[in-house]
């Protein structure tokens, strides 16, 4: 069959298997024309972006530029005792050529963050420098042990082997509140200065919270939507459309307002007799303003995925369940709601992965407990001008949030995003 | 959505407070937005409603807000509109043909590697905000195009052109290719094909696509308060300052603006939604 299919000629003699194929790569290749410049655009300026900031977080050439010839020396030495001769002198060059391009400085505060006292320590090497106090004729490590004692301890040594390689894991690691230790081995910081990890477990808590709040609101909701007749579920639509396209910070500014101390929702409180006028309770700048702001904002993200797979879903099924002995609650149960675990999946991501990465909100209305991750890598790369620290923390969050969205489409597929 | 004669009570008694749920839940949504528009003719400096408003004392409102937001000199708001404006036009403009482009090729059959291409494009709409904001502004300060319109305009090209891809791939899911075979046949050529016969018939979709990446665009602030300078200040950022600072009744007046021009959007958006569903049969 095969041998009788290659002999079809097509009129110009080409076989018509080759014919079709080239007719099938020029159409591969012009739909690839098609989608080439967005692709290119992207990963130009956005791909490759996210890239660098992988190898922004884990940059520590600094030092290794600086002390080329020290390392390679090191490269003899065990890190159990004082280094050799070989090492000091390499280090004494390597130091002095610094100091001539007055890069001295920076070391000598890149040093001290691994090990404290150094900063003191190349400083008074730095002023035998100048003053050309030292002999290169004799021995340099004689000399510099002199200079500082703490050139004789090998605690300060093994610091510097530690900055050799021109890579560190030390931005991950402080993201999660640790760090190596002298003996390059993995430590916790200190229990009061964990700062990273509780905001890591608050911006899951309020993600999640979130979550569920927008499930729990917008199912009920989506529902009366799609089995509404058109012309009134239209008009009701209306209430979850107009947030959704109203701006983000219009709506945050509407709850800083309705939240305040004086301000409606207390009001109303007051008047219900539900508080005493001189106790309003605080509801901004804590948790409940960030939950009650964030959940109305991203609640029309839960409304919408649900929506759609609800309408789909034909109420004869809902009656063929009551028809056949079910309760209400158990069609429901055993019919509907199977049935709209792709728009509650679609949902929950969507809500969870915005929430996960919010930033604006809970800055406004959370108050202290409102900073999240994201607040935090923000001001790192405005405030503290730590690029790689923030890199790294932005990696790990994105990490996270592709891990989530690996898990969902294994377990409910990706095609089901849908917009409005 | 009548309850049939032989309900039983206590699905009746149900019945109703699932409605009386999802009353709350629609008023919830809404109710914040209307709390900014009295609070914006407030005579006072305060946010709060004075008693001369509760007693619907005409004195007690005014239209000073308004005036200061227009002509007063501390607020750059002329500025920042002007700026959100040219922003969003030409990000809208640069989303609508990168993405339309690509929507057309990841529709046709032949697309090779489907997949993966869909995720990259896709992408920033994925990635957190503030990760996007950060290569982004790696990107721009390394060529040189951080504080600049120009970076904010492709900034926002990037994070607009994912709803313009899946809004488009959605409108041509539902489009009929022998059309253009047809006009193939009666001799035209393909931009001529395209021009005159595919873009009329997915118009509705290229268009409700540009409506979300001109708000997006219109409304995103992260990005920008990592690109922008005093140069480049928009209205997002311009309200995030003032939030920040000090919450002035100015703010409420451009709220209430802002809140007017996504009235009309949610309008035209609307009304395109449904003619692209007419037009794609779905309805009836």
């Amino acid at each position: 069959m095969s041998s009788e299919a290659k002999q079809i000629l097509t009129t110009d003699g080409i076989p018509l298997e080759v014919s079709l194929k080239k007719a099938e790569r020029k159409n591969k290749i012009k739909a690839f024309l098609l989608v080439a410049p967005l692709l290119l655009f992207l990963v130009i300026t956005y791909i490759f972006p996210i890239g660098e900031m992988f190898t922004r977080s884990i940059d520590d050439k600094m030092i290794t530029n600086m002390l080329p010839k020290t390392f390679k020396e090191m490269e003899n030495w065990d890190g159990q005792e004082l280094p050799p001769e070989d090492v000091f002198s390499a280090f004494y060059y390597d130091y002095k050529a610094l100091v001539e391009k007055q890069e001295h400085g920076k070391l000598g505060q890149r040093l001290n963050k691994e090990k404290n006292g150094f900063n003191s320590t190349t400083k008074r090497l730095f002023r035998n420098i100048k003053r050309k106090k030292i002999d290169e004729s004799a021995s340099i490590k004689e000399q510099m042990m002199r200079v500082h004692k703490n050139w004789g301890k090998v605690e300060y040594w093994q610091a510097i082997k530690r900055t050799a390689p021109p890579y560190t894991l030390a931005k991950y690691l402080k993201g999660m509140d640790m760090y190596f230790a002298a003996d390059g081995s993995i430590a916790q910081v200190d229990e009061d200065r964990r700062i990273h990890r509780i905001l890591w477990l608050r911006t899951l808590e309020i993600a999640l919270f979130v979550t569920v709040f927008c499930f729990l609101m917008g199912y009920p909701i989506a529902h009366l939507l799609a089995t509404l007749p058109m012309k009134y579920s239209n008009l009701l639509m209306i209430c979850v459309l107009l947030p959704f396209w109203t701006s983000l910070l219009v709506r945050t500014a509407s709850w800083m307002i309705l939240l305040q101390q004086q301000g409606v929702v207390n009001d109303f409180f007051v008047m219900i007799g539900l508080v005493a006028d001189d106790s309003r309770p605080e509801m901004m700048y804590n948790k409940v303003g960030t939950y009650v702001a964030m959940t109305q904002i991203l609640l029309p993200f839960m409304v919408l995925p649900l929506y759609s797979v609800m309408k789909t879903i034909s109420p004869s099924l809902m009656r063929a369940g009551k028809s056949l002995g079910g309760t209400p609650f158990v069609a429901f149960w055993k019919v509907y709601f199977p049935l709209t675990i792709p728009g509650i999946g679609a949902g929950c991501l969507l809500v969870f992965i915005l929430a996960i990465g919010y930033y604006i909100t809970p800055a406004l209305v959370g108050g202290a407990s409102g900073t999240l991750i994201s607040n935090q890598i923000a001001y790192h790369m405005k405030t503290t001008l730590d690029w790689s620290f923030a890199s790294a923390m932005g990696l790990m969050l994105l990490t996270g949030v592709l891990v989530i969205y690996w898990i969902y489409n294994k377990l409910v597929g990706v095609d089901n995003i849908k917009l409005g | 959505m009548a309850l049939p004669s032989y309900t039983e009570t206590r699905y009746r008694i149900w019945h109703y407070v699932y409605l009386a749920i999802c009353a709350f839940v629609f008023f919830f949504l809404v109710a914040p937005l209307f709390v900014i528009f009295p609070l914006s003719f407030n005579a006072e400096e305060f946010l709060v409603f004075s008693e001369g408003m509760k007693n619907l004392d005409p004195d007690a409102f005014s239209l000073r807000w308004y005036k200061d937001m227009v002509y007063g000199t501390k607020n750059p708001w002329g500025l920042a509109a002007k700026n959100s404006f040219i922003i969003a036009i030409f990000a809208t403009i640069g989303s609508i043909i990168l993405g339309t482009l690509a929507a057309l090729g990841l529709s046709s059959r032949h697309m090779p590697y489907k997949g993966i291409i869909m995720a990259t494009l896709i992408s920033p709409m994925i990635v957190p905000l503030i990760i996007s904001g950060v290569a982004i502004f790696f990107f721009m300060a390394k060529v040189g195009l951080a504080a600049t319109h120009t970076g904010i305009v492709f900034a926002h090209i990037i994070l607009g052109t994912p709803f313009v891809v899946i809004t488009v791939t959605a409108t041509l899911s539902g489009f009929d290719h022998s059309v253009t075979r047809a006009a193939a046949s009666l001799g035209s050529n393909p931009v001529n094909t395209f021009m005159k016969i595919t873009l009329p018939l997915i118009l509705p979709g290229v268009i409700s696509g540009g409506l979300f990446a001109f708000v997006t665009s219109f409304d995103e602030v992260v990005v920008v308060l990592f690109l922008a300078g005093l140069e480049n200040t928009t209205i997002p950022v311009q309200m995030w300052t003032g939030l920040r600072e000090q919450l002035s009744p100015t703010i409420l007046a451009v709220a209430t603006c802002l809140i007017i021009l996504s009235s009309l959007i949610l309008i035209s958006a609307e009304l395109l939604r449904r003619r692209s569903e007419r037009l794609r049969g779905i309805n009836r």
